[in-house]
């Protein structure tokens, strides 16, 4: 994996189209964090992309995102300056300007509008992510296991609500956020983790922006030589196909803040006269056979493909009908441990299963 | 119990007479410029070979790709209001903010933002403000566009705000067309947006193509209801594809996939469609052309229309070739309809693929002393090219190594050779009327689209009670009752409703009686 140096407008569509795989399904549409970020690249030119061993441990590193059902974004779109609004507001309230932008998931939409935001605020944004993937809630960073404190958190929305939050810990910021996003419309544009060089260096998964960018390129290209993507995707990152099937039925709701439901697949050649199941919150978080047989769980990732194209598939785009490869990937090895699982295991979700790796869930007798 | 099928494609007009599964005849016309000429003389040669009268024929079944054609071409698209509901929401990317230059030019790029629209859950983000939309109003009378595109967010929830400023503004802008964004589309306001802005574009065309077809079906003596194939491979009336050309897009594709499938009685296979200008390839799979996943470029502009996969390459009969070793080129450009002047077989001066296919044998038309004088070598050259134009596309298409056949459809599948790309090439019967075939064995539809509260009732009860009304539908609107088939649904929880509401939009399908 090339680690990039620079994000430029033509980096974009490989941006957009690897933060949709690692979107594993949620992380909101990055077609529309493309055109924003292209918008802004436009404007203010490429956006320098540094490793955060070369920021001082005294650096300012302020993540952006959006908060909210993905559904939402889908429709209502962002004013424009909401982001930069809360990475401002955060400024003030700490007194002193930020010296790179980080992105909170390697995801979707939050892939690509910290991008937007750091060519607008002429700033550096650091190649690495608190997630490795994306994830539904905010705690669920790997900032949360080093002790980083999502407060002071900056939130607005286009109606021009601005509000600063601090509550106890990481897990109560999620509460009062998630209920503030919901009052918002459904989604909101944040600013929260402000971080120390120092903190980052310790806390952040690193790499992430060239794994986004170097995913969306094997993507392409397979694409281009008319190949699937699955087979360069299984072999180059370690993952694995776990069904194929049209999709039969999408269940889908969106409440407390979140787009939730149930998605329901019939097997296509090898896999013919099989059902899977695939549940979601946001993102996709258990992969399931008819008879309840678990197949891949949160943290580990699952994500939808196009059977024909390859191309990623969001859970607001899942429709009756369509042809896909489900596809699992293990997670980041920092989501294994105790705390980690504590954060983003099947039991902080509801699912009554203990955790297993995709890799003991998949071997073959 | 007789049907006709007609397809209207860029160069010719195609017709065929049906007899439940018989084909009577097929014929070829050329399209003619105000459309009606074609079909009077091709819907008047197929009867007559197929020697029956205009009365007894029940339906007729109309496939065009009119419409698109326009798009891609950007011709004949009316200037368009877009008014986007929204504010202060959704100003970061105001309409049409990723079109190519020259459709946002040919459609005006005139576009307004309001207040208005509403959450997810059906609050408003901001109350409509009358005064705002009579401004808005003053300047598109001013502007002196006659047909506006009404998007509002979260539409596909409620539409209450679209219908009431399309109320306010048709007050103030008599004889203006309005196109709903909650009519044609589904969630996702660009792609929605988008597709609303192209079907207010294509209003004045399409009330005078549709009236075009019944004028010239009225010419011919045919009295019976005629229908306009959709792009899901059903059929729409009259008045529906007046208020919603946008609906044909890709249809084209779908019938002569859906025709060659018909002829070869192949189900899994790749489909070539050579018309005068362009090639369709296409997957057969199961019997039905293999959608396209998410989203679908039309003519540059992004939809989330349901349509077939199809790869489209710039080759067809009225292909122009130029130039020759180093500078050969062959296409895009192409004499479409005029090949039957222009063509060097036809006595006019232009090196066509057409021309190319007669030197070589291929083919045999028009005048052949017309070509005797080009290098042989030159001609085996052109179609070299234009055999490795058709295996890339054919490849593209190509998603397993099983050996499929290729079914070769369409006037300009001539240029098509016996392999390609090492699979065998299967030409049906009637191969040359293919769309119109396919555009004859359109299927009926029912749609149910209404809300449901799930208080009493599962969401599995509430989908199949959906399923059992659009399924009556359809049979009381002329499809055999085992033939109906499952094509869409859809359902959108909407939490503003008290009882636990959703709204489900469903779509069954099946074959005509008959």
């Amino acid at each position: 994996m090339d680690k990039i140096t620079q994000i430029t407008r033509a980096d974009m569509v490989d941006a957009a189209l690897g933060g949709a795989f690692l979107g594993t399904g949620g992380g909101g549409d990055p077609y529309i964090g493309r055109l924003m970020a292209e918008q802004a690249i436009d404007a203010s030119g490429p956006v320098p992309v540094i490793d955060v061993d070369s920021l001082d441990d005294d650096a300012l590193i302020v993540p952006v995102a959006m908060m909210g059902a993905p559904t939402v974004m889908l429709e209502k779109l962002p004013r424009g300056d909401e982001a930069i609004g809360t990475l401002r507001s955060l400024e003030a309230v700490l007194g002193r300007k930020a010296d790179a932008v980080f992105c909170i998931e390697a995801g979707g939409l939050n892939s690509t509008i910290p991008i937007a935001v750091a060519a607008t605020a002429g700033l550096p944004i650091v190649d690495g992510d608190g997630m490795g993937r994306a994830f539904p809630e905010l705690q669920m960073v790997s900032m949360t296991m080093f002790d980083v404190h999502a407060c002071p958190m900056a939130m607005a929305d286009e109606k021009g609500n601005a509000l600063v939050l601090n509550a106890v810990d990481n897990l109560s910021t999620e509460k009062f956020a998630r209920a503030i996003t919901v009052e918002m419309g459904g989604a909101g544009l944040i600013a929260l983790y402000p971080m120390s060089g120092a903190q980052a260096k310790r806390a952040i998964l690193r790499g992430s922006l060239s794994l986004i960018v170097s995913i969306g390129r094997i993507i392409r290209r397979e694409q281009a030589a008319n190949r699937n993507p699955a087979e360069r995707l299984a072999a180059d990152l370690g993952g694995m196909r776990l069904f194929e099937g049209r999709v039969t039925d999408v269940d889908r709701r969106t409440e407390g803040g979140f787009a939730r439901g149930r998605a329901t697949f019939e097997g296509l050649d090898s896999y013919q006269g099989q059902t899977f199941t695939l549940q979601f919150q946001n993102e996709f978080l258990m992969a399931e056979t008819e008879d309840g047989t678990a197949r891949a769980m949160t943290p580990d990732l699952i994500c939808l493909l196009d059977l024909e194209t390859g191309e990623p598939i969001t859970t607001e785009q899942m429709a009756y009908g369509y042809r896909v490869i489900i596809f699992g990937l293990p997670c980041d090895p920092k989501w294994r441990s105790n705390h980690g699982l504590q954060l983003v295991g099947p039991g902080y979700f509801g699912y009554a299963t203990e955790y297993q790796p995709i890799e003991d869930l998949n071997k073959s007798d | 119990m007789f049907r006709i099928g007609v397809d209207v494609g860029g160069t010719n007009t195609d017709a065929v007479v049906m007899q439940g599964d018989a084909i009577l005849s097929g014929v070829k016309s050329p399209t003619t410029e105000d459309v009606m000429g074609g079909v009077v003389d091709a819907v008047e040669r197929a009867l007559s070979d197929a020697a029956i009268t205009a009365d007894a024929v029940t339906a007729v079944m109309i496939g065009t790709t009119h419409f698109t054609n326009a798009v891609v071409e950007r011709r004949h698209l009316a200037r368009t209001a877009a008014l986007r509901l929204c504010l202060p929401a959704a100003q970061c990317l105001p309409p049409m903010v990723d079109w190519p230059d020259d459709i946002k030019g040919a459609v005006g790029g005139q576009f307004w933002m309001a207040k208005g629209g509403n959450e997810f859950d059906g609050r408003a983000i901001s109350s409509l403000d009358m005064a705002e939309l009579d401004g808005i109003a003053a300047e598109i009378g001013a502007a002196g566009i006659t047909s506006v595109a009404i998007t509002s967010v979260f539409s596909p929830v409620s539409d209450e705000m679209e219908r009431t400023a399309m109320a306010r503004l048709a007050e103030r802008l008599p004889g203006v067309d309005f196109t709903l964004s909650s009519e044609i589309g589904r969630l996702g306001i660009l792609e929605r947006e988008n597709a609303a802005i192209m079907n207010a574009s294509l209003r004045a065309l399409s009330e005078r193509t549709v009236d075009a077809f019944g004028r010239a079906l009225h010419k011919v003596g045919l009295t019976c209801p005629y229908y306009i194939t959709q792009n899901d491979g059903t059929l729409m009336s009259r008045e529906f594809v007046q208020s919603y050309p946008v609906l044909t897009f890709a249809s084209g594709p779908t019938n002569s996939m859906r025709g060659a499938a018909f002829l070869s009685g192949k189900s899994d296979a790749i489909v070539v469609d050579v018309g005068g200008t362009t090639t369709d390839v296409g997957a057969l799979v199961k019997g039905f052309p293999r959608p396209a996943s998410t989203t679908v470029d039309v003519g540059g502009v992004r939809t989330n229309f349901r349509m077939p996969d199809v790869f489209a390459i710039g080759l067809g009969g009225g292909t122009i070739v130029q130039g020759d070793g180093e500078t050969l080129k062959v296409g895009p450009q192409s004499v479409g309809y005029r090949l039957t002047t222009e063509a060097l077989v036809f006595g006019g001066a232009t090196l066509t693929a057409s021309d190319v296919a007669v030197g070589l044998g291929l083919a045999d038309f028009g005048d052949k002393g017309a070509i005797a004088g080009l290098n042989p070598a030159h001609l085996t050259a052109v179609k070299a090219r234009i055999d490795e134009m058709l295996t890339n596309a054919v490849e593209r298409m190509r998603v397993s190594p099983d050996p499929i056949p290729v079914l070769a459809v369409g006037g300009g599948s001539i240029l098509v050779p016996d392999h390609v790309g090492g699979l065998p090439v299967i030409r049906p019967d009637h191969f040359s009327v293919a769309n119109a075939v396919g555009a004859a064995i359109g299927q009926i539809s029912g749609e149910v689209d209404r809300i449901f509260s799930l208080e009493s009732k599962s969401r599995e009860d509430a989908l199949s009670e959906a399923r059992q009304e659009a399924t009556d539908k359809a049979i009381a609107a002329g499809a055999k009752p085992d033939s109906i088939e499952l094509l869409d649904q859809e359902d959108v929880p909407l939490a503003y409703l008290p009882g636990n509401a959703t709204r489900i939009r469903l779509k069954v399908v099946g074959e005509m009686n008959g």
